[in-house]
């Protein structure tokens, strides 16, 4: 194999990015969805991606842990090439952890096996380890009494903490999150994003896709504006929210901030 | 600002107290048209029920069923060896009270219909041997027993549960087969194998096998490496284009010509693989539809936890599929176990097999009405179990709820 070494994880240096992309495109047929991406994420690193719908920034997440393929470009993640190498994508697997926007519980499984699935198949742990792990993480999002509740029985708001846990539980060092608010009801979209903003806090590194505004000017490092499935600008929360740059900028924020 | 409504003001709920009389005046006689059609429909089934009654009572004459009572049950099964029927009984109660008492602490309801399994084999037993009335105690007794034992012992009592449920097939083939010549168990060759021993039995090895492999070619077809994708395909479309009867015709009588001169098979187990492979491609395509009920979000979120291919499909999504398919799936081994009805046109004499056998003797000419009408009533009333069964395994499965 010609990259035999970059087959084992840890391998990013001190001030290295953890994420690396270049140039990444993918077409849906002849539909060009994203046209030349780059984007470097360091360790640590809180991003936040907005755009309108359809502009390419859920599939870009997507791409980085290969729930799409990328056809031309390069992904690099925690020094591990994406590539059709089955091992390659396990290993970025286990790495990366994330949260959908329909959460994806696993409805026949109670929270507590939801949370120790991966643990227990994938890291081997034993379910001793496993199930005091997941106990600390429903702790740490607040719902430890909900551990032998099957998904059905949670609100949005709840479901979705799970999830997170569930992500957290294969302790990996990164996390990605696809619009994790905009499937839940107002009232319940302050206790994730209070877990989010916990979590950004602990020092995870993490890309966010999301149109919560106040969310990202709370916790973003660098914020990146998506239209047409490429970048359009990026830098820090006040960059971009005080002096945008570009006009498309300018007009999709004043868009989202004017209600 | 008025202050809250006292109590007493509000009005009670109007109260609706079903009387019978008020049912009866509200359902049947609400007007001219109900009542016209109420003693219509009333008048019909009474004059049915009558029919029905007079005809079992007095024109019907039964000696076709009662003379015969052993070999609808269990053919030429010789006498001497029932108690190896019973012994499986026995051992069958037994399980099913354990994995009772084991795994289904949460669904009571599936228990008792568990339990309805044995009682109904048992009695089936009983017709045998009327004065064996105790044995059917027994089989209550032992599985209440394990119900109880499964219930206070579930951790230690699992795992050896699990290993009776596995063996328990190869041992009924061991049981009902017998080992040699002579001595204690000795040899029944097949074709002494019978009546609704030999239905049951071709149901349930039918069922056992060609859900697994149903399963298996299900997922086969949904693979995405091209050539099991295609064998999965082509066996699902051949078997489903061809009658259940050419396959056990050909197997009956095709195979031997292809088989090396000196090595036969034996026709049971060729009438029950033609029936394995019959109901597998069926069942392939049950539980496909299961599998394409799952919404694309479970598999994504199988993929990022990190399990690989096989465990998403073992823990996340079949246990989903074949939740979704139960009333399906069950449909399908009711049809099957009639559908074993069929081996009598080759020759077998199972159920209907020996029901044929017994008209043709001259001393019961004309009496295919009774005749037919229990054997129905057999069919009817496994079938009727099974239905039931699911209905209840769905209840406490919660089929149909998210």
């Amino acid at each position: 194999m010609s990259n035999e070494s970059s087959t084992k994880s840890g391998a990013v240096k001190e001030g290295e990015p953890i994420i690396k992309c270049e140039e990444v495109h993918k077409w849906y047929g002849n539909f060009h969805v994203l046209r030349g991406v780059n984007m470097n994420v360091q360790k640590g690193e809180v991003v936040v991606v907005f755009g309108p719908s359809g502009s390419g920034k859920s599939t870009f997440i997507r791409c980085i842990n290969r729930l799409e393929e990328h056809q031309k470009g390069h992904i690099i993640v925690d020094g591990i090439e994406l590539s059709h190498d089955v091992r390659n994508i396990a290993a970025i697997r286990k790495e990366v952890g994330m949260v959908f926007q329909q959460f994806n519980l696993f409805p026949h499984l109670t929270v507590m096996q939801n949370i120790t699935l991966g643990p227990i198949y994938v890291r081997k742990w034993n379910k001793d380890k496993a199930e005091e792990i997941a106990m600390q993480l429903l702790e740490r999002v607040g719902i430890p009494e909900q551990a032998q509740k099957y998904p059905g029985q949670l609100s949005g708001g709840q479901q979705q903490r799970v999830a997170i846990a569930r992500a957290l539980a294969m302790q990996p060092k990164i996390m990605l999150f696809d619009e994790p608010t905009s499937a839940l009801d107002p009232e319940m979209i302050k206790e994730v994003l209070e877990v989010m903003e916990e979590l950004a806090e602990s020092g995870m590194t993490m890309i966010v896709v999301t149109h919560e505004m106040g969310f990202a000017r709370a916790v973003a490092d660098t914020m990146y504006f998506f239209d047409e499935g490429q970048i359009v600008e990026s830098g820090s929360p006040e960059e971009v929210f005080l002096h945008p740059q570009e006009d498309r900028t300018k007009l999709f924020l004043s868009q989202i901030l004017s209600h | 600002m008025t202050s809250l409504t006292p109590a007493k003001d509000i009005m009670p709920p109007p109260t609706e107290r079903s009387t019978v009389l008020g049912w009866m005046k509200k359902n049947l006689f609400g007007s001219i048209g109900d009542t016209i059609l109420t003693f219509v429909a009333g008048g019909f089934l009474l004059w049915l029920i009558y029919a029905i009654v007079k005809w079992i009572f007095t024109t019907a004459q039964w000696a076709a069923v009662t003379d015969n009572l052993q070999l609808y049950m269990k053919g030429q099964y010789p006498a001497s060896e029932d108690w190896r029927l019973w012994l499986l009984m026995f051992l069958l109660a037994l399980v099913v009270g354990l994995a009772w008492g084991i795994f289904l602490k949460r669904a009571e309801a599936v228990g008792w219909v568990l339990l309805i399994i044995p009682v109904v084999l048992a009695l089936w037993l009983i017709s045998l041997h009327r004065e064996a009335w105790w044995k059917f105690l027994v089989v209550d007794v032992l599985a209440i027993l394990g119900y109880f034992l499964g219930k206070r012992y579930p951790r230690k009592l699992a795992r050896p549960t699990y290993i009776l449920i596995l063996l328990y097939m190869p041992l009924t083939i061991l049981i009902v087969r017998g080992l040699g010549e002579n001595g204690f168990m000795k040899l029944v060759p097949t074709n002494l194998w019978g009546g609704l021993l030999l239905s049951l039995l071709l149901a349930i090895f039918g069922i056992v096998f060609s859900f697994p492999i149903g399963v298996l070619l299900a997922l086969g077809r949904q693979s995405k490496m091209p050539a099991l994708k295609m064998l999965s395909v082509i066996y699902i479309e051949l078997i489903r284009g061809v009658p259940l009867i050419t396959l056990l015709f050909m197997g009956q009588l095709m195979l031997p010509f292809f088989l090396p001169a000196g090595i036969t098979i034996d026709r049971v187990i060729r009438a029950t693989v033609a029936i394995i492979m019959f109901a597998a491609a069926y069942m392939a395509e049950n539980v496909r539809g299961g599998l394409q009920s799952i919404p694309k979000g479970q598999y994504e979120a199988a993929d990022v936890v990190g399990l690989s291919g096989w465990q998403k499909m073992v823990f996340i999504i079949l246990p989903q599929a074949l939740r979704a398919v139960i009333p399906v799936l069950v449909g399908q081994f009711i049809g099957l176990f009639k559908d074993t009805s069929l081996v009598a046109l080759v020759g077998l004499l199972d159920l209907l097999g020996i029901a044929r056998g017994i008209l043709a003797n001259p001393n019961y000419i004309g009496r295919q009405l009774e005749v037919f009408a229990f054997i129905a009533m057999i069919y009817w009333v496994f079938s009727y179990g099974m239905s039931y069964a699911s209905g209840r395994l769905e209840t406490s499965l919660g089929v149909g709820e998210r």
